[in-house]
């Protein structure tokens, strides 16, 4: 049989993350395709503590844990660094989690991303700050329970759209990607890695913890997002050429993503049915870029 | 070579001589020229570095911080609203023990907006873990910039140099410039024994229990103690290659003094004159300039005020509510040590021009009082 995601683990056991966390296997995948050539900046979020404690490390590559909005430009000075010292052939990638990329990042990432600077900044959405205890952040879905928004007045608004900010930076390569596709995810990294300059991936990571589920369903967690068009899979190359990577030919309803979590359960029918409506909405925007 | 030059340029130049690899700026007044000069220097090929033109202070320092875990060496220039916009990533450098070299024009903080001269930027950042260089004159900053990259790099600290909005940033001075050659027999390149290498996969700065935390800062403090060390090896080596000295203080007309100025900055080049013509009067006064703030010179401090009679500090800066940062950290290094008085005088703040005759005055009001008073305001509108 032919397998088509690497097979050599670089990332080690012995990590913290929690039992299913969708952000520790997008770094396992991630760093299947770039290779042991690879350096991570990696600012506070969960990644902070997965790796693990001083003196020990579960990545396998070099890391430099940096400041909560700096994972993009800390990355960029390594690169530059690296450059000057002659070592430039290396990958750089920030890595980041929904609040340092969606939050108080975004600066360092418009920043980077206008320069153009030669690394690859990845974020594992797992739709809240969960490092600190599953507080909102501007990744958090509409009717999501989270610490500061509670059920009485759950987040009401929309998801920051990170995805069209970067593209609208005109970089040379975006992208979507989810846990519950590997063979998908794998190849936008390849794509990622082998493109120059300042590559975006957004990638969807459940949090059994923070989204209340249970572990077993990460990965299917990560595929109902997919199959109901909350999290569509697709890539953008400078910042104009859309390309849907994994059409949804019957897109299911909300509700069997939804179920599967308590972040949800507060939720009427018919508050269910408005993020219905928002979720075909904006699909249907989308999906006039691929044609 | 000796040339005309603002004392910005003097930074720029310095980094030059320095040969910084990764330069990351964002332009502030009245530092801007520095990064315009460098940017210049970089684009016409005659410094082999990359120049990162990041989108805030925050990311200048940020970026510094990550060349320099790449083993590169990295510089950056600042002032005011900038320096303190950097606070955290200050403390970031220093704890990771990343050697960078960063100018701070000296300037007050707003509100009201003020582009002037002031020391409340630098020394709101004290304890941040950065050495802490105060020049007077722009050879001084030319100068300072090497021996703090070669100190830096030995002791695994990041040095900030500063000096004085517009009486020192855009005022134009006789500088000796040292060849490259001189300057690279004396500085060699950045290599540090840990870096982020794909050899040799480390985690830096990981999550930290209470079982090692305490231990950095045990180290780093142990490092600012070596550079109380490495500092004066570096002095004696450089003024060994270009006849010029430079030390922690630089005492003028102490010796047989009753009273000694301390002071900073521009400030410090002002007394000099303002002693010598207290002294036409027959007043036995000195000034010691103070050039580091961390690691504090206290041996040297106290030896060179150990026979005078009277000590008058002037601040141009106030941490409120108490008092000038120079006196408070001069009655520290005093304590236990010499009974001498110390009067605490302010001037200057927000770039009120401190002359000849305010020293004088300052002088001879310390002279004639008996005790020192609470905080002497130079010239206030009460
Ligand atoms: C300047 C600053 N503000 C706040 C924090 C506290 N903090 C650490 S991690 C975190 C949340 C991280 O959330 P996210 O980026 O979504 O990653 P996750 O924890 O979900 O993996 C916050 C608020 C910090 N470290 N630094
Ligand atoms: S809280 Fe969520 S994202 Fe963080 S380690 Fe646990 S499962 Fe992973």
């Amino acid at each position: 049989m032919k397998l088509t995601i690497p097979y050599e683990e670089i990332m080690q056991p012995g990590h913290l993350a929690c039992q299913g966390c969708g952000g520790s296997l997008a770094m396992r995948y991630a760093l299947k395709v770039y290779g042991k050539n690879t350096m991570l900046s990696i600012p506070a979020c969960c990644w902070a503590v997965i790796d693990g404690p001083f003196p020990y490390t579960a990545c396998g590559v070099p890391i430099f844990h940096t400041a909560f909005e700096t994972a993009a430009v800390v990355a960029s000075g390594i690169k530059a660094g690296l450059r000057v010292t002659g070592k430039g052939s290396s990958n750089v990638i920030a890595w980041a989690g929904d609040g340092g990329t969606f939050d108080i990042g975004l600066q360092a990432i418009s920043g980077a991303a206008e320069r153009n600077d030669d690394i690859t900044y990845i974020v594992y959405d797992n739709e809240a700050y969960m490092n600190t205890g599953i507080q909102r952040s501007s990744a958090t879905p509409p009717g999501a329970w989270t610490t500061t928004t509670p059920v009485k007045h759950y987040k009401t608004g929309p998801k920051k759209n990170i995805v069209e900010i970067l593209a609208a930076h005109r970089i040379p390569y975006a992208a979507t990607a989810s846990v519950g596709y590997p063979e998908d995810m794998i190849k936008k990294l390849e794509k990622a890695r082998d493109t120059r300059g300042f590559r975006f991936i957004h990638v969807f990571a459940p949090c059994p913890t923070g989204w209340k589920s249970d572990p077993k369903y990460t990965i299917k967690l990560a595929k109902l997002a997919v199959q109901s068009n909350i999290f569509p899979l697709y890539e953008i190359e400078n910042g104009i050429d859309y390309k849907q990577t994994k059409k949804i030919k019957t897109p299911k309803p909300i509700n069997e993503y939804m179920n599967l979590q308590g972040r949800f359960k507060h939720l009427s029918e018919e508050e269910i049915g408005n993020i219905q409506k928002d979720t075909d909405k904006n699909y249907s925007i989308l999906s006039k870029r691929f044609e | 070579m000796k040339k005309t030059m603002m004392g910005n340029f003097a930074a720029s130049w310095g980094a030059q001589l320095s040969r910084a690899q990764v330069i990351a700026a964002y332009p502030i007044t009245p530092q801007t020229l520095i990064v315009e000069k460098l940017s210049e220097i970089v684009a016409d090929g005659k410094l082999d570095a990359e120049f990162i033109k990041v989108e805030s202070e925050h990311s200048a320092m940020s970026a510094c911080i990550g060349a320099s875990a790449a083993g590169a060496r990295a510089y950056t220039a600042t002032s005011a609203q900038g320096l303190a916009l950097m606070h955290e990533m200050l403390h970031w450098a220093a704890l990771a023990r990343l050697p960078i070299v960063m100018t701070n024009v000296n300037r007050a903080m707003a509100p009201g907006w003020s582009i002037w001269a002031d020391q409340n930027d630098s020394l709101a950042q004290r304890d941040t873990g950065w050495m802490q260089i105060y020049s007077s004159s722009a050879q001084d900053i030319l100068d300072s910039t090497m021996i703090a990259y070669k100190v830096s790099e030995k002791v695994l600290l990041p040095t900030m140099i500063s000096f004085d909005a517009f009486f020192l940033s855009h005022t134009v001075e006789v500088v000796d410039m040292p060849e490259q050659k001189l300057i690279d027999e004396f500085l060699p390149p950045y290599n540090p024994e840990y870096k982020l290498d794909i050899q040799d996969p480390r985690s830096f700065g990981a999550l930290t229990d209470q079982n090692h935390y305490y231990e950095f800062r045990y180290k780093m403090q142990n490092a600012m103690d070596d550079a109380l060390i490495e500092f004066k090896k570096a002095g004696a080596e450089y003024e060994k290659l270009t006849g010029r000295k430079y030390d922690f203080i630089h005492p003028y007309r102490c010796d047989d003094a009753d009273l000694i100025m301390v002071t900073s900055g521009t400030i410090s080049e002002t007394t000099n004159v303002a002693v010598d013509r207290l002294r036409e009067q027959g007043k036995k006064v000195g000034n010691l300039k103070i050039r580091m703030i961390r690691p504090y010179p206290k041996q040297d401090v106290i030896e060179a005020l150990k026979n005078c009679g009277k000590i008058a500090v002037i601040d141009r800066n106030i941490s409120c509510g108490y008092h000038g940062i120079f006196s408070q950290e001069l009655k520290a290094a005093l304590y236990g040590e010499l009974e001498t008085p110390v009067w605490g005088l302010i001037a200057g703040l927000g770039g009120r021009d401190v002359q000849v005759e305010n020293i004088m005055k300052m002088a001879d009001d310390t002279l004639k009082s008996d005790t020192p008073k609470d905080i002497i305001w130079e010239g206030v509108k009460r």
